[in-house]
């Protein structure tokens, strides 16, 4: 490797984060210069000429040194890391904002490159509606520590005071002279520093980047089909597989015979592998070709002998019967405010429920994939889509028995995460069959593949007991969750006798002020792997919730929205958002006949929404779904027009889990296989949608992502018995047969 | 086999088997990524390109039936005025979230619009149901499909073409 010169500055801090490092990249070495020059030309990492990888050992962070967030070249080119990957919720744009904004530098022409697993960047995973408001003083202070440097260097090089220097769009500028600098041009001097360990943070009133709504640098390449996703990647030499699954979970491998998948013209060899997810470990029959096609075909032609070892006699029906059995059963207790017992006893007005809510794909656009390629020394390079680098770097090593450091995970985009992409087992089953192989493969799941082998949103079943006042007043209330846990899904080490927080999110967290309230949580065991999906359990136990809350209000001959406020009369962000959509919304103008309007909110640890749905009825007895009102409350917003779109995204996803397919199993397998009977909502079934942001400041930010979700179901259901009477307690329902 | 093709005004000659579908043509052979892959049965229309100016699923075709047709992917979109006015509006509206169904969207929307340069909501809704967006863009999806018909031309064409070299 020719010699070249790095000067760079290292500093940690604590910052709540394990530790946190900016470092002042410098480099004039030639071939780094070229290597940004090519991603500059690609947008994203891809691989170079040769097809070395451009991130991560070999690429950026080789000649260059390390990086951790910000590099700054002579030339004036800038690159930030980004240790949240982009799957639709704008972090391509906001996490990078919350630098360039201190560091006084524009977002158009930086280069953002997502973080590969490196050990100096903490939190390299997105998920829990958490990116922004995890990183948001964070980041902002790794960007004016740079800029203050900058600063500092050019008052010295010009032997002038520091205050009469300021940054502006990547230059210093000296007020008085008018004389500047770029940032290239004082990066040297400026790397030599002590790092400020607390700078001076912009006022927010001075913002160019942060509260505005800013556009999506990815938008241009995700338009012309030039951005990257993991499966658009390739390396020289590799190969494809194809891997058959047993879709009945539990099933082992007894044997099979590659006869006939031998013969398909392109197919090389197959081999077992397996895909690990937590305490699962499920064999497959990979099938390695010279391209997808052939291993498909080859796939479909292996004869492959499991042992569903009793596992295929499951299914839906008998599994929410014992759900249903179990919901007399008493569980663990999760809340228990008050007297609930006497106070339901003594009540004039008593209400009882059973909710029921379906198992759910996460069924991104983007079906899982990853091209691994395991290297002499047990190094593992991946590319994949992936909700972070970290959770690559984790998974496999624990999977493969290797270490950390020698993982590296080159994330472009991700064709949508949903929680889905929060494991990486399709990444660590990938990495084995290259070990198996010896070359580099790229796995490709088909649709059937990833709507069929999970892992799944859990069902919860709700059982709701409420009371109410002679005066209308709600004072008594009880949630139980009866459910499989996500948890105990994956790990052997569950505790049963303790609530399952994951399961019970919420429940016990609303701001209604129930002066009685006994919340339960009752444990269903399972064998079919779950996962976090968006807005997690929100997205189920809001329907029963905030169902139940509005039967309450009907035993209480109230108005729903009268009656949530009766139960809200101190101060709190639900209140405040309520008597927000109150008035957005139009909650008190007359609608039309036939037309019916359904309020509903959740609060949960990722942030707080409220929606209100308007439902019309066809002559046929059909409901449309008319609109949709939503308010978001936030806090601080960065990106205002991110959340939006991610609010019309969670109320399409939340309408689909309401009113579509959801997953059953028959015979131990998903009946659902691919999109004609795992159905979406389509353009033609799209409500007007209107999206309020409450962001009046202050210290506590909120999440975008999520809190949009858990309100749809709840709010819909509500519109659909103001307006027919019919009250749905179980979803996925049809909306043409009420 | 050898199949001749023209993709992209470009004529192309592959390898191939027979049955080999045109997305995987494309995608592998060919090496154009914008094309992508969803379902692999036609439901979902991420895969959607033009056959003789018609959306097609290239996931459903095999190359043996488009031996000798024109072909457009997302790539030939670059330099066509209605495939850029489209691509302008997509960019305005901040259409995409994760993007990944956007290809097929968009030359789902190019075609509805040659054939028709001012559809109405329902004849969107006629067009556009073959394309899942699973991020739920449809709201702006339509509303760019009723921007581009309004404004042919794209307001900064040259931003299509560098959207993240410096200035």
């Amino acid at each position: 490797m020719p010699e070249h010169k790095i000067a760079r500055r290292e500093f940690l801090k604590h910052t709540g984060f394990s530790a946190a490092a900016l470092i002042l990249g410098l480099s004039a070495h030639h071939d780094a210069e070229a290597t940004v020059a090519k991603l500059h030309a690609t947008g994203l990492p891809l691989t170079g000429p040769d097809g070395l990888p451009l991130a991560g050992p070999g690429g950026i962070g080789g000649p260059f040194g390390i990086t951790p967030y910000i590099i700054i070249e002579p030339t004036g080119r800038i690159t930030i890391i980004n240790p949240k990957p982009e799957m639709g919720q704008g972090t391509y744009q906001s996490i990078p904002a919350l630098i360039a904004e201190e560091l006084e530098i524009p977002l158009e022409g930086t280069t953002i490159l997502t973080s590969w697993g490196q050990k100096d960047i903490p939190g390299q995973s997105a998920g829990g509606s958490s990116s922004v408001r995890g990183s948001y003083a964070q980041l902002r202070k790794v960007g004016a520590a740079a800029r203050e440097m900058l600063r500092t260097a050019a008052s010295r090089q010009w032997n002038v005071p520091l205050e009469e220097c300021a940054a502006d769009n990547a230059r210093i500028v000296h007020r008085p002279s008018g004389r500047s600098l770029g940032y290239g041009d004082l990066v040297e001097s400026a790397s030599k520093l002590e790092v400020p360990g607390n700078p001076p943070l912009k006022d927010p009133k001075d913002f160019k980047l942060l509260g505005k709504p800013m556009p999506r640098l990815d938008i241009p390449l995700k338009v012309t089909g030039k951005a990257v996703y993991g499966i658009d990647t390739e390396l020289p030499g590799m190969v494809y597989a194809s891997v058959e699954r047993c879709p009945v979970f539990g099933a082992r491998l007894v044997s099979y015979d590659d006869t006939a998948a031998l013969k398909v013209k392109g197919v090389l060899r197959t081999v077992k592998a397996e895909r690990v997810l937590g305490k699962n470990h499920y064999e497959g029959v990979a099938v390695i070709a010279e391209n997808y096609w052939a291993a498909l075909k080859g796939r479909k032609a292996l004869r492959v002998q499991w042992d569903y070892q009793g596992f295929d006699r499951f299914n839906s029906n008998e599994f929410e019967q014992h759900l249903r059995d179990l919901a007399a059963t008493d569980g663990v207790i999760a809340h228990n405010s008050g007297d609930f017992d006497a106070a339901m006893a003594a009540a004039p007005h008593k209400v009882e429920a059973l909710y029921e809510t379906p198992v759910v794909a996460h069924a991104t656009m983007e079906p899982m994939n990853c091209l691994a390629h395991w290297q002499e020394g047990d190094k593992v390079d991946v590319w994949t889509s992936v909700q972070g680098a970290g959770i690559v770097t984790r998974e496999l090593s624990q999977t493969l028995g290797i270490p950390q450091e020698n993982i590296t995970a080159h994330i472009s985009f991700l064709g949508g995460g949903f929680g889905r992409r929060l494991a990486a087992d399709y990444a660590a089953e990938a990495a084995g069959i290259s070990k198996t192989i010896g070359k580099p493969v790229k796995v490709i799941w088909t649709r059937e593949d990833d709507i069929q082998l999970g892992p799944f949103r859990p069902m919860t079943f709700s059982a709701m007991k409420g009371a109410v006042s002679a005066e209308g007043k709600g004072v008594a209330f009880q949630h139980k969750v009866i459910s499989p846990s996500i948890s105990a899904t994956k790990s052997d080490r569950y505790d049963k006798t303790k609530p399952d927080r994951s399961m019970t999110e919420g429940i016990s967290d609303q701001d209604y002020e129930f002066p009685n309230m006994k919340n339960a949580y009752v444990f269903a065991d399972i064998h079919i792997p779950m996962q976090p999906w968006r807005s997690v359990t929100s997205s189920t136990l809001a329907f029963a919730h905030e169902c139940f809350i509005d039967e309450m209000a009907a035993a209480a001959g109230k108005d729903p929205l009268d009656f949530r406020l009766t139960l809200l009369t101190k101060e709190s962000d639900t209140k405040r958002v309520l008597t927000h959509l109150r008035e957005v919304s139009h909650w008190d103008k007359l609608l039309p006949k036939g037309w019916g309007r359904g309020v509903a909110q959740y609060k949960f640890f990722a942030g707080l929404c409220a929606n209100v749905i308007e439902v019309s009825t066809g002559k046929d007895g059909g409901i449309k779904v008319e609109r949709v009102c939503s308010v978001i409350d936030l806090g601080t917003v960065v990106n205002p027009d991110t959340v939006r779109a991610q609010v019309e995204g969670a109320i399409v996803m939340g309408l689909v889990a309401a009113v579509k397919d959801g997953i059953r199993f028959e015979a131990g397998r998903s009946v659902q296989s691919n999109f004609h009977n795992n159905r979406m909502l389509r353009i033609n079934e799209m409500p007007a949608v209107e999206v309020h942001i409450l962001a009046e400041g202050g210290p506590f930010m909120k999440g975008v992502g999520e809190p949009g979700l858990p309100p749809v179901a709840p709010a819909l259901a509500n519109a659909v018995f103001a307006a027919t009477g019919k009250r749905i307690r179980r979803l996925p329902f049809d909306l043409a047969k009420v | 086999m050898a199949f001749s093709l023209t993709i992209n005004n470009k004529p192309v000659r592959v390898d191939a088997e027979p049955d080999m579908p045109l997305l995987w043509v494309i995608r592998d052979l060919v090496g154009l990524k914008g094309t992508k892959f969803g379902c692999g049965i036609a439901q979902c229309g991420a895969c959607t390109v033009h056959l003789g100016g018609s959306a097609v699923r290239s996931c459903g075709i095999p190359i043996s039936a488009v031996e000798g047709q024109k072909i457009t992917t997302i790539e030939g979109l670059t330099g066509d005025k209605l495939g850029e006015s489209v691509q302008q509006a997509w960019i305005d509206g901040n259409v995409p979230q994760c993007g990944y169904c956007q290809s097929g969207q968009i030359m789902s929307a190019v075609a509805l619009l040659r054939h028709n340069p001012r559809p109405s909501d329902a004849e969107i809704d006629v067009a556009m149901q073959g394309n899942i967006c699973r991020c739920g863009c449809y709201d702006r999806i339509r509303k760019a499909i009723h921007a581009a018909a309004a404004q042919k031309t794209p307001a900064h064409p040259s931003s299509l073409k560098k959207p993240l070299s410096h200035a």
